[in-house]
C-alpha cells in the first residue's frame, strides 16, 4: 500500500507542549518511527513531557498507529485533537485499552536458567512417581487377570501381535540379513590376516545370537511399535477416549496397556529368532561368496562350534526388552495432556527412552551372563 | 454434462433474488468488499455450491447460516482461499482471488483476518508471539513496538494483561477464541472472517463476545462475515443474514428472512429456539 509517510513534530502552542502528527499512521508505515520521533524530539530541543496531540493532519489511522501516537505523546491520557469522528473513536478504543496493556520483559538468563532447573527437577520427580505407580497398576491388573484369565483380552493381544510381529517381519528380516552379510565380510577381511578366516562362522553366529539379532530387533521394534503405542494412546488421550473408557467402567490398563505389553512380550522372542535366522543366512551367503564355503559347510561348522547357550542368552533378553519397550510406550502415551503437540513430543521421548533402556539393560545382562559363566 | 444436470435439478419456485443473492437491496451505495458471482465448489462429483452469488458491503456484520452439510465452512474456506472454486469469480476487497499469488496474495492476506473455530493458535508460541507473527511477517517493526501492539490487542479483545505470556494450552476455550481474534486483528484488517465464534461458550461469554465483535466492527470500521449457529448472535449483532439454501445463498435482514417462505428457513427462525431468541430482543 502506497501511503504517505507518518510525520511528527514537537512544538509549543500557547505555552503548552504540542505534538503534531500527520500522514498515514498504520501498522504498515510504522517502521523506524521511533527513530524518526527521537530525531524530531531532538530537533525541537524539548524534553519528554505530557503533550497535547494534534492529529488533524492524519490521513489514515489504525490501532497500531493510534497506540504509537499516544505512546510518543506521553501516555494514554493525552488530550487528542482530531477532526475525524472515526479517528476519535479509534483513539478512544486505544486509550481505553492501553491502560491495561503492559509490555512484558523477557526474564534474565539466570532466572530463566534456575527456573529451567527447578522445572526439570520437579518434572523428573513426578515422572518417577508416575512411572512407579503405573508399574504398580500394571502388576495389580496382571495379578487380577491371572485370577480371571478372561481379562487377558486374547483378541486384542492377537490384533496387536499382528501389528508388532507379522508386519515387522520384512523389515527385521532384511536388516538382520544385511548386518549378517556385513559382519561376515568384515570377519573374513580381518581374520584372513591370521589365516583364521573360517572363524568368521563363529563371529557371525555368536554375534548374531548373543547381541546383534536381539538388539537390532529391539531397536526396530522401539522405533515402529513403541512409538505407535505412544501415538495411539496419546491420540486417544487427546480425544478424551481414555476418560470415556474410565467413565464406562473399562480399565484403560486392562484394555489398552496389557494387550500391548503381552503382545510385545510374546512377539519379541519370535522376532528376535527370525532376526537371528535371517542374520545367519546373510552371514552364510556372504561366506559362500568370500570363503568358497558351501551353505552346508557353514551350518555344519556353526553346529559344531557355537553352543546353544549363545542362542539362549539372546532369547532370554528378548521378552524383557519387549516388556520395557511396551511399558515405556504405553506410559508415555498416557502422559499426553491436552494438545496434539504433546503427542509428538512424547512419541519422540518414548522412542529415545526405550532405546536407551534397552541398551542399558543389555549391558546389565552381559554382566549377569558373565558372572553366570554362560 | 454435469452442469446441465445440476441446472435441471435446481428448483425454481423461489422469489427472484436481487444482485448478490439479496432479498431486498441494502447496498446504499456502500463499497462491496466481498463479491461472489456464479461460484461453484465441488469435491469430486459432489457439488457443494452452484451458481452462488453473494455480496457483503463495507462496515456490516453478516451471519452465515445453513443446515449441516450445506457447506458453510466450505464456503468460508473457499472465500479465504483454502479451497479452490471450480467456476465463477470471488472478489475480496476488489481483488479476484483466482490465480492470486506472490505479492498481491500477501497484500490481500494482510487486509483480511480469520478466526478459526478452535482458535488455531500456534501451540508452541505464547499468545503475544502468536499476535506478533503476522506483524513480523508482513511489516517487521521494532520488537518492543510489536509487543506494545500485541498487548493492546490482548486488552482490546478483553483478555487480562498476563494472558500474553501464556501458551494456548494454558487457556480456556473462550480465552483461546479471544486470543485468536486478537491475532486476526493484528494488522487491523478491513475484513474479518469468524468461524463459529461463539460455539462452545457459555451464554454470558457468548453475549460478551457478541458485544466485542460489534464494538470492534463499529469502532474500527470492520466488515465481519461470521459462520454461526447462535441465534442470539444473529439477532444481537448481525446486520444481515446469509442462508445457504439449495447450493446458493439467500441474504436478507432478520425481518425479511422471517417473512421468507422456505421450509428450512421457517423451521430455523420460527422453531422454539428461534422464537426464544426473538423474544429476548
Amino acid at each position: 500500500m502506497a501511503d504517505a509517510q507518518p510525520t511528527i513534530r514537537y512544538t509549543q502552542r500557547a505555552g503548552k507542549a504540542v505534538v503534531e502528527v500527520a500522514g498515514a499512521w498504520t501498522v504498515f508505515s510504522l517502521r523506524d518511527i521511533r527513530k524518526t520521533a527521537e530525531k524530531a524530539l531532538r530537533a525541537a530541543g524539548t524534553g519528554k513531557a505530557k503533550r497535547i496531540v494534534d492529529a488533524k493532519g492524519v490521513q489514515r489511522l489504525d490501532t497500531a498507529g493510534a497506540l504509537e501516537i499516544l505512546t510518543l505523546a506521553g501516555g494514554p491520557d493525552s488530550q487528542i485533537e482530531t477532526g475525524d469522528k472515526a479517528h476519535a473513536d479509534l483513539f478512544k478504543v486505544v486509550q481505553d485499552n492501553m491502560c491495561e496493556a503492559r509490555p512484558e520483559r523477557p526474564p534474565s538468563w539466570l532466572a530463566h536458567w534456575l527456573e529451567e532447573i527447578g522445572r526439570n527437577t520437579v518434572h523428573l520427580y513426578e515422572q518417577g512417581v508416575n512411572l512407579s505407580s503405573f508399574f504398580g497398576e500394571i502388576l495389580v491388573t496382571f495379578l487380577e487377570a491371572c485370577l480371571h484369565p478372561k481379562r487377558f483380552r486374547i483378541s486384542a493381544v492377537v490384533r496387536q501381535m499382528y501389528e508388532v510381529w507379522i508386519r515387522a517381519l520384512v523389515i527385521v528380516g532384511v536388516l538382520c540379513f544385511l548386518i549378517g552379510v556385513v559382519i561376515a565380510y568384515q570377519g573374513v577381511q580381518q581374520l584372513r590376516q591370521f589365516g583364521a578366516e573360517t572363524f568368521t562362522v563363529e563371529a557371525v553366529g555368536i554375534g548374531m545370537f548373543r547381541e546383534l539379532g536381539v538388539l537390532l530387533t529391539a531397536i526396530i521394534v522401539a522405533g515402529r511399535s513403541g512409538s505407535a503405542f505412544t501415538a495411539q494412546i496419546g491420540t486417544m488421550q487427546v480425544n478424551q477416549e481414555v476418560d470415556a473408557m474410565r467413565t464406562i467402567g473399562l480399565n484403560p490398563i486392562e484394555w489398552l496397556v496389557m494387550p500391548r505389553i503381552s503382545a510385545l512380550i510374546i512377539s519379541m522372542p519370535l522376532l528376535a529368532f527370525w532376526g537371528d535366522m535371517t542374520g545367519l543366512l546373510g552371514g552364510a551367503v556372504a561366506c559362500t561368496v568370500y570363503l568358497d564355503f558351501t551353505l552346508v559347510q557353514f551350518f555344519e561348522r556353526l553346529r559344531d562350534t557355537v553352543g546353544p547357550w549363545h542362542f539362549y542368552t539372546g532369547m532370554i533378553k528378548a521378552p524383557v526388552f519387549g516388556a520395557v519397550i511396551a511399558i515405556i510406550g504405553c506410559f508415555e502415551g498416557l502422559q499426553v495432556r491436552g494438545s496434539a503437540e504433546s503427542v509428538g513430543q512424547l512419541t519422540t521421548k518414548s522412542v529415545v527412552e526405550s532405546i536407551f533402556c534397552v541398551i542399558v539393560l543389555d549391558a546389565i545382562f552381559s554382566v549377569i551372563f558373565l558372572l553366570a559363566g554362560v | 454434462m454435469a452442469e446441465a444436470q445440476a441446472q435441471t435439478k435446481e428448483k425454481p419456485p423461489q422469489p427472484k433474488l436481487l444482485e448478490g443473492g439479496q432479498l431486498a437491496d441494502h447496498r446504499d451505495g456502500r463499497e462491496v468488499v466481498l463479491r461472489l458471482r456464479g461460484v461453484r465448489t465441488q469435491f469430486g462429483d459432489n457439488i457443494i455450491h452452484n451458481n452462488l452469488d453473494f455480496d457483503v458491503f463495507r462496515g456490516e456484520i453478516v451471519g452465515l447460516v445453513g443446515g449441516s452439510g450445506t457447506g458453510k465452512s466450505v464456503l468460508l474456506r473457499t472465500i479465504i482461499g483454502l479451497n479452490r472454486h471450480t467456476k465463477g469469480t470471488i472478489e475480496v476487497l476488489g481483488v479476484d482471488t483466482a490465480g492470486l499469488h506472490g505479492k498481491a496474495e500477501r497484500e490481500l492476506q494482510a487486509r483480511t483476518g480469520v478466526q478459526f473455530q478452535d482458535g488455531a493458535l500456534f501451540s508452541s508460541l505464547s499468545v503475544t508471539e502468536n499476535i506478533i507473527v503476522p506483524i513480523r511477517e508482513h511489516v517487521g517493526l521494532e520488537e518492543q513496538l510489536m509487543r506494545d501492539i500485541a498487548a493492546l490487542k490482548v486488552a482490546m479483545v478483553g483478555l487480562p494483561p498476563d494472558t500474553g505470556d501464556k501458551k494456548p494450552s494454558e487457556l480456556s476455550g473462550g480465552m483461546r477464541k479471544r486470543a485468536s481474534l486478537a491475532r486476526a486483528l493484528a494488522l487491523d484488517p478491513e475484513l474479518l472472517f469468524l468461524d463459529e465464534p461463539t460455539a462452545g461458550l457459555d451464554p454470558i461469554g457468548a453475549a460478551h463476545y457478541d458485544e466485542l465483535v460489534k464494538g470492534l466492527s463499529r469502532n474500527l470500521g470492520l466488515t465481519v462475515l461470521m459462520v454461526t449457529h447462535d441465534l442470539d448472535s444473529l439477532y444481537a449483532i448481525c446486520d444481515r443474514i446469509a442462508v445457504l439454501l439449495d447450493k446458493r445463498v439467500v441474504v436478507g435482514t432478520m425481518d425479511e428472512l422471517l417473512a421468507y417462505d422456505h421450509p428450512w428457513v421457517r423451521e430455523y427462525f420460527h422453531g422454539p429456539r428461534g422464537r426464544a431468541a426473538a423474544r429476548q430482543e
